[in-house]
């Protein structure tokens, strides 16, 4: 656990990445990670006083606040409806209701971490990062900017007509990923996003149309397995990177095929 | 049976269910001082040179002490708790020069809070000289690196231990010609089995703290299974008297044999006694994944000879077990993977040869199964190898060749099996399981199969002319009950089935008998809480103890009446003349006889009684274990786990199935989902409950435990031991299912979704 | 700094350091119930509420809860013993340890979902590890507790 000298709620955005600038301060989402680093920290930024805990639905948009917790995602009807239950199924896994009831989105996806189901499904989805000052960017280019004192504010995503599918290879029901894989069927293409590599999620569009659209089962067979090609994997205690790229082949496969379906109906 | 074979509540059950605070940090003196340790990052290295001065300034530290304030070359000791004289090595200092694994402590620090102790910590500047470790086992033996070099190394008893070769133990023993045999057998099962070093991750993590009393003796008020072999090992550790010493324990929140060894105990104590104030330890998770006392990592070898019509005629058992740094339990847990293996069935020659070695690891200890664990998953798999070889039917095998009830058992220590509902248990699992419809595998259409496997698993019941259990029953007021006892309630619910005992026994109400449990200042003897000992042996000893007590009712109840003793009855409430008096006075109430020993008496009405037992009548177990694997992801899910257990009675059968059910789903993460692994410096990796991943409830289907009860005549009402025959069927069990599922066997556990995919990496 | 917090109907206001966790507030308020397992939030035995949602107290800073209300098992001893008597009826407190946890788990699922299936049961509760009791009989005790509520509302006696 770090030692913290100040705590302070942040009134305003603009206090927040003021606060921010300094190199001994740091932002705090649900606190979960960095309570598992060590170090000094000056000051503290809590930016649960703003509002930002809202998920927001329009007619062509969500707008998810950076302070959303994972929990409020999992069970927002209207994610569940959009995403076919792709949401909840990769928030659903991870430790517990009340650690979901504290992880916030903001620090998730900020985290570009590659064990994160939560970046692996938005990746499929047209999703964006609205950061304070750097503007409104795509989810799959921000997460291979490096990390800077900029604010997460909130997560877009753009509706489309689209079916999602998500799934995971799991150790232990609750434990990291070893792989995972999402899939998204539009009326244009077919696309994949593949984390816990262990790598930061990638993602894959069929650009060769291996899939077919409609999606068919060979399509999506010869889909993973072009997927299973071009993504590289690597090793870690849970598994080896030729055990990740044949899971690849599977999930890649299934999840393609269930979106289609989906699609289909 | 009125109290007994009930399913009473516990009595600490509302109190726990409500959160009181029962626990140690729950009643630990608000003004302890934290104490914490620095660990070395190393494997094999020797303390050069070690400042505290800067760390000392830090505002709120009391005290450091490093190597420097112990005598390096004072008399070892052990942290084993087992009886005097240990069969554990004598190998360890209260702080050592030289540190043996990653996470060995070197450096006591205490302070007022815990950010000045821990900032002290990161300030104390050590040198080390590092040595090469040995970290695989299998270079131990007769490796020209020694792990304990050191003069002061003692072995006590003859174990066959040997430090100038990192040898802890070895031992020999048979009947009949085994390669004879072997020879003439027409097939032989010859396999390697391996199984880690899991842990047994109870709840709450290692804790004690420690205060000074009246009497100006250390308090130590421990989460501990062995309060008795902690005051000996305090002793020995500090180099103080005994009679200083007073160990007790509160409310455990788990054990499972990991508080079977002081782990935390000696650092708060030493604390206390040189700063005179109350002080206390508590390990984090992290230090009680890395510098604990996990299962022997062990390798099994195993050879099974047979006839083709399923006759078993030789099992053959080599075990190489892993100790770690220090001896501890290592002497002791080898012993069960054969004894507690092999005479499972009838042979006509048996063989079981072991070594311990030495390794730069953390120190292994005791585990629930104790050795029986790792011996049971290889003879287990093994059988369950022979019968796919031999094209026989697993559970018919077994029908034909276990030993039953009447035998005389060679490979249990010559002794006969006086009880056993092995077959029975043997036929009800396979209607539970559904077996004649499900076995071997099948294919649930949508890249699932369903597979069924099977292991046994028999254990002890205490250890034999070793382990000794006491009670303390006395007749208090009112006409109620203390037992006092010396055994230790670790969430088992030992205090409940013993005071059940007591009150059967007495005829008294189960509420009329309140436990005091283990205090070495007020307690009878008791080895501890392991071994199986406690329903079993202190069982026995509260039965006796509680038939005498009603004898020394009847004595001074007989008295008061003005008759002989041998002219009244005892019904629980009152002592009553057999044939009517002259007077009329023909009864007198247990609360009146109570009234009246205080008053003018010489009869105390009080009994102790100590039991040892000859024998260790082993309860017995089988489990089918039914796996889901998913081919093509290699995930392995137990969607249902049936088992039937022969306990003897089961003197609180609520308490007996939860056993059941908790040690099965250990058996079942240590099978699927419990990894070690580590680092080439040798830290291990699992150091959190983010990396080793013990089960959840969504990591199962449904366990089903049901009871075929042999009467076993030595235990209280029939009884036999629980505690640890339930965790060693799910190893055999699950490889066995997944080898239906796959096609492929396994040697090792965890059985990984890679391995599963991958089996040839 | 000093913070405001409500724990367990109370209003209390404390002088603490930023840095201290809702687990050793709590604990420091001589709320004993809530227990540390671990340090990497995945035991589930701080659990506590935070306004009406069950949390990590080993995870949330003391300082976070300003203003809010905080909720132990200290403060529902009735339901505690209500529902706790059902866990106790299967012998499932082996230890003890895990189940102010898992209670205040369990009673936020059933204020959540009051009739809860097996599944949602298990997964709500995925987060609440216990090692002694194979999770068996707390399910047993869970489902009993349901089935008698359920009766006690549609005035059934048993």
């Amino acid at each position: 656990m770090i030692t913290i000298r100040e705590y302070k709620k942040a009134a305003t955005l603009e206090e927040a990445w003021e606060l921010n600038q300094k190199r001994m301060n740091r932002v705090i989402g649900g606190m979960l990670w960095v309570k598992m680093t060590k170090g000094n920290v000056g000051t503290v930024i809590d930016l649960s006083g703003l509002g930002l805990d809202k998920i927001e639905e329009t007619e062509t948009e969500f707008r998810i606040g950076c302070m959303a917790t994972l929990r409020q995602l999992e069970e927002h009807p209207g994610l569940a409806a959009y995403s076919g239950g792709a949401v909840k199924e990769a928030m659903r896994h991870i430790v517990g209701v009340q650690f979901r009831n504290l992880a916030t989105v903001g620090g998730s996806v900020y985290g570009r971490f590659g064990f994160s189901d939560v970046i692996s499904v938005l990746m499929v989805m047209d999703a964006y990062v609205e950061m304070y000052k750097g503007g409104i960017i795509p989810l799959a280019e921000f997460v291979n900017m490096p990390y800077d004192r900029d604010i997460l504010v909130r997560i877009i995503i753009k509706k489309n007509k689209a079916s999602f599918s998500y799934q995971t290879v799991r150790i232990s029901k609750t434990d990291f990923p070893v792989l995972t894989c999402a899939a998204a069927v539009t009326d244009k293409d077919v696309r994949i996003a593949v984390g816990a590599r262990p790598g930061k999620a990638m993602l894959l569009i069929d650009r060769q149309q291996l899939a077919g659209l409609p999606v068919t089962a060979a399509g999506a067979q010869a889909f993973a397995e072009y997927a299973a090609q071009v993504i590289p994997t690597g090793n870690t205690n849970r598994g080896s990177a030729q055990y990740r790229t044949h899971l690849i082949k599977v999930l890649a496969q299934r999840t393609v095929l269930e979106a289609g379906g989906k699609a289909g109906c | 049976m009125k109290i007994v074979n009930q399913p009473l509540r516990k009595k600490d059950a509302m109190q726990l269910v409500t959160g009181q605070p029962v626990y140690m940090d729950d009643i630990a003196p608000a003004n302890c001082l934290v104490v914490k340790l620095l660990r070395s990052p190393h494997a094999n290295a020797i303390v050069t040179s070690i400042n505290t001065a800067i760390a000392a300034k830090v505002p709120g530290i009391e005290a450091i002490y490093t190597w420097e304030d112990v005598d390096q070359d004072a008399r070892r000791f052990t942290c084993a708790g087992q009886t005097y004289p240990e069969p554990s090595p004598y190998d360890r200092l209260l702080l050592d020069r030289h540190v043996r694994f990653v996470g060995d402590p070197v450096a006591i620090v205490a302070g007022e809070t815990e950010k000045a102790v821990d900032k002290a910590l990161s300030l104390i500047k050590v040198q080390y000289e590092i040595l090469e470790p040995i970290l695989d086992f299998h270079q131990s033996l007769d490796n020209k690196i020694l792990i304990h070099p050191e003069d002061n190394w003692e072995s006590l008893c003859p174990v066959g231990a040997d430090n100038k070769r990192n040898l802890c133990a070895h031992d020999e023993c048979g009947a009949g010609d085994i390669e004879a045999v072997l020879a003439d057998c027409d097939v032989v099962i010859d396999r390697v089995y391996h199984t880690k070093a899991v842990q047994q991750t109870m709840m709450e993590t290692f804790r004690t703290f420690c205060t000074i009393d009246t009497y100006g003796r250390l308090n130590v008020v421990s989460s501990t299974q062995i309060v008795f072999h902690c005051r000996r090992i305090i002793a020995n550790a500090l180099h103080i008297p005994q009679t200083k010493i007073r160990v007790s324990k509160p409310r455990i929140g788990g054990g499972f044999g990991a508080k079977q060894t002081s782990i935390t105990e000696i650092y708060p104590a030493f604390v206390t006694w040189m700063t005179k104030k109350p002080s206390k330890l508590i390990f984090s998770r992290e230090e009680s994944m890395i510098a604990s006392t996990p299962r022997h990592e062990m390798e099994v070898h195993v050879r099974v000879g047979a006839m083709n019509d399923g006759k078993i005629r030789a099992i053959d058992v080599y075990t190489l077990s892993n100790t770690g740094a220090y001896g501890e339990h290592g002497p002791t847990t080898v012993g069960l993977s054969g004894h507690k293996s092999i005479p499972l069935y009838r042979t006509e020659s048996y063989r079981f040869v072991s070594d311990v070695v030495y390794t730069n690891r953390m120190s292994a200890g005791a585990y629930r199964g104790y050795g029986a664990t790792q011996g049971l998953f290889a003879v287990e798999s093994a059988v369950n190898e022979l019968a796919a070889k031999l094209d026989i039917d697993p559970i018919e095998l077994r029908e034909m060749n276990i030993a039953r009830e009447g035998d005389m058992m060679p490979a249990y220590y010559d002794s006969w099996n006086t009880s056993s509902a092995l077959d029975r248990c043997l036929k009800r699992v396979r209607e539970m399981s559904r077996w004649d419809e499900k076995y071997p595998v099948r294919d649930m259409g949508n890249g699932k199969v369903r597979s069924l496997g099977i292991g046994m698993s028999m254990q002890g019941s205490s250890i034999p002319f070793v382990d000794v259990g006491s009670a303390t029953l006395k007749v208090n007021d009112d006409g109620f009950y203390t037992l006092i006892i010396g055994s230790a309630d670790m969430g088992t619910g030992c205090d409940t089935v013993l005071a059940q005992i007591a009150a059967e026994v007495l005829e008294c109400e189960y509420d009329d008998v309140t436990v005091f449990g283990a205090d070495t200042d007020v307690s009878p003897y008791d080895s501890g809480s392991y071994a199986s000992s406690t329903t079993y042996l202190t069982g026995k000893a509260v039965e006796i103890c509680a038939q005498k007590l009603r004898g020394k009712i009847c004595a001074l109840g007989a008295q008061l009446l003005g008759c002989s003793a041998d002219e009244v009855v005892f019904d629980g409430r009152c002592v009553t003349r057999t044939q009517p008096a002259a007077d009329g006075k023909n009864s007198i109430a247990l609360a009146d006889i109570a009234t009246a020993s205080m008053c003018g008496n010489s009869v105390a009405l009080e009994e102790t009684v100590t039991k040892s037992s000859p024998v260790s009548p082993p309860p017995y177990m089988v489990g089918v274990a039914e796996v889901e694997v998913d081919l093509l992801t290699g995930q392995a899910e137990v969607i249902e786990f049936n088992a039937v257990v022969d306990c003897g009675t089961p003197i609180n059968p609520n308490l007996a199935r939860v056993q059941a059910e908790g040690g099965i789903l250990q058996g079942i993460g240590m099978a699927l989902m419990e990894n070690i692994t580590y680092t080439p410096e040798g830290r291990v990796v699992e150091n959190s409950l983010m990396q080793y991943k013990i089960p959840s409830r969504v990591d199962i289907g449904h366990i089903h435990v049901e009871f075929e009860s042999s009467y076993e005549g030595t235990g209280p009402f029939g009884a036999k031991s629980i505690g640890e025959v339930v965790i060693n069927t799910p190893g055999p069990a699950i490889a066995h299912a997944i080898y239906n599922a796959t096609g492929h066997r396994y040697y090792e556990l965890p059985i990984t979704p890679e391995q599963i995919v991958m089996p040839e990496k | 700094m000093l913070i405001n917090i409500v724990l367990n109907g109370k209003k209390i206001t404390r002088e603490i350091e930023p840095d201290l966790l809702l687990i050793d507030f709590v604990r420091k308020e001589g709320c004993f119930s809530v227990k540390r397992g671990c340090e990497t939030s995945n035991c589930g035995l701080c659990t506590v509420f935070l306004n009406d949602k069950p949390v990590l107290s080993c995870s949330l800073l003391a300082a976070r809860a300003d203003g809010q209300q905080v909720t132990t098992l200290e403060g529902l001893q009735e339901e505690a013993a209500e529902f706790g008597a059902f866990i106790a009826d299967q012998g499932a407190e082996q230890c003890g340890f895990c189940n102010p946890g898992f209670i205040m788990n369990a009673l936020a699922l059933f204020r959540e979902n009051p009739e809860p299936g097996e599944e949602e049961i298990k997964e709500y509760l995925a987060g609440n590890l216990c090692r002694c009791s194979g999770y068996e009989g707390q399910l047993r005790g869970i489902l009993n507790f349901l089935a008698w509520k359920k009766d006690k509302k549609r005035g059934v006696s048993l």
